[in-house]
């Protein structure tokens, strides 16, 4: 059915797919750290070797009842319902910004439980709806 | 079905063929628009920035999809060597392209007024840019390399290669911490989605479909006859 050919060439090709996937399994996989763009508080609490100095990002769920506005800086916990960090912040907070939704901060750690904040981002979940249904799901859940 | 893209189908598409193709698709974007832009409701988060969604994701899934179609056709073209698949894959790139750039802007639109922010480079975005940069090379191949079979292979090889990055693009939420939020459309769970945002979501996406059918269809046949006559040259 398949002539020595074109068996042969679907080996080699087979074979150089297979090496190229190697290939970027493995670049995906030691770049890790670069690729992924934001860790969670339970990835800081794990990690051994954080640095304190280094510009990194957090993200996750802004914890309710936790957002402190003062005169022009604003302090929150970033939750992943697991572990906590404390974030301070000064600057302009984008608009989708409110408590139990997703935020990922750039910034410094001072500890592991303690995060400065030089910029903030808005992050939204994959959940479209319309106002009202959204009404009735929070009246549904209470 | 196959059957269909043989040439002789293929030049036989006539002014008549694609006027009625373009008259419904400029309908079914009309019906679209109209349901994405006015009759749609805003969403309960986002509000009405959430509108470019109906352009944005459409877009993207058209973007892989005709990278995954090149793709395909350029592993058959190297290993049973079929004619028409070079020109088929050859005639998808440009709208494949254009779609990934409309993808990659509405997206950045998307984002200022949501995320805070035009561009990051996390994961998802990044290899949707790496996709750019596939379609780019692959259309320039064909485009700068004289010699037809040597276009041919070297394209094929980086379709292929460019193929490896379409499963990252498509995991790239789930694999790893991204700005960009996880699918609201997969195939094994139910959407995330209200249906009245779905439904125009899904008639925005067929007449984009049906847009690139007929840019393709279009760039197909002339690429057929380009392949004709330079064969008739050659063989002179």
């Amino acid at each position: 059915m398949l002539s020595r050919k074109v068996k042969l060439r679907i080996a080699v090709l087979t074979f150089f797919l297979i090496v190229a996937a190697a290939l970027v399994v493995f670049v995906l996989r030691s770049l890790e750290e670069n690729v992924v763009y934001f860790f969670s508080p339970t990835e800081v609490n794990n990690k051994e070797n954080i640095s304190f100095n280094k510009t990194i990002r957090i993200g996750g769920l802004v914890k309710k009842n936790s957002i402190n506005k003062k005169n022009n800086s604003i302090n929150f916990v970033i939750t992943d319902l697991n572990n906590e960090i404390v974030v301070s912040y000064s600057g302009s907070i984008p608009n989708l910004f409110s408590e139990e939704k997703g935020v990922v901060a750039e910034g410094k750690l001072k500890d592991k439980k303690y995060f400065i904040a030089e910029k903030i981002l808005a992050k939204h979940d994959e959940n479209y709806m319309p106002p009202e249904v959204s009404k009735a799901l929070e009246k549904a859940k209470k | 079905m196959l059957k269909n893209f043989f040439p002789n189908k293929i030049l036989s598409l006539n002014k008549n063929f694609f006027t009625v193709l373009i008259v419904i698709m400029i309908s079914v974007i009309i019906v679209g628009l109209v349901n994405a832009l006015i009759t749609s409701p805003p969403d309960a988060v986002q509000g009405n920035s959430v509108r470019i969604m109906y352009v944005h994701v459409p877009s993207s899934f058209i973007a892989i999809g005709c990278f995954g179609f090149i793709g395909i056709a350029s592993i058959a073209t190297l290993i049973f060597k079929i004619k028409i698949f070079p020109l088929m894959a050859k005639s998808i790139a440009p709208v494949g392209s254009i779609f990934c750039l409309i993808s990659i802007v509405t997206g950045s639109l998307w984002g200022k007024p949501t995320w805070g922010i035009f561009w990051v480079w996390d994961a998802r975005l990044t290899s949707m840019l790496i996709l750019l940069i596939f379609y780019l090379a692959y259309i320039a191949v064909w485009k700068f390399i004289e010699n037809y079979e040597k276009a041919n292979k070297t394209a094929s090889i980086i379709a292929i290669i460019g193929s490896l990055n379409l499963p990252v693009i498509k995991y790239s939420v789930d694999w790893w911490n991204t700005l960009h939020q996880p699918s609201s459309i997969t195939l094994t769970s139910a959407p995330t989605i209200h249906y009245t945002m779905l439904v125009p979501l899904i008639i925005m996406l067929l007449g984009m479909i049906i847009y690139s059918l007929v840019i393709f269809l279009m760039k197909y046949k002339t690429e057929i006859i380009k392949f004709k006559i330079d064969r008739k040259i050659n063989k002179k």
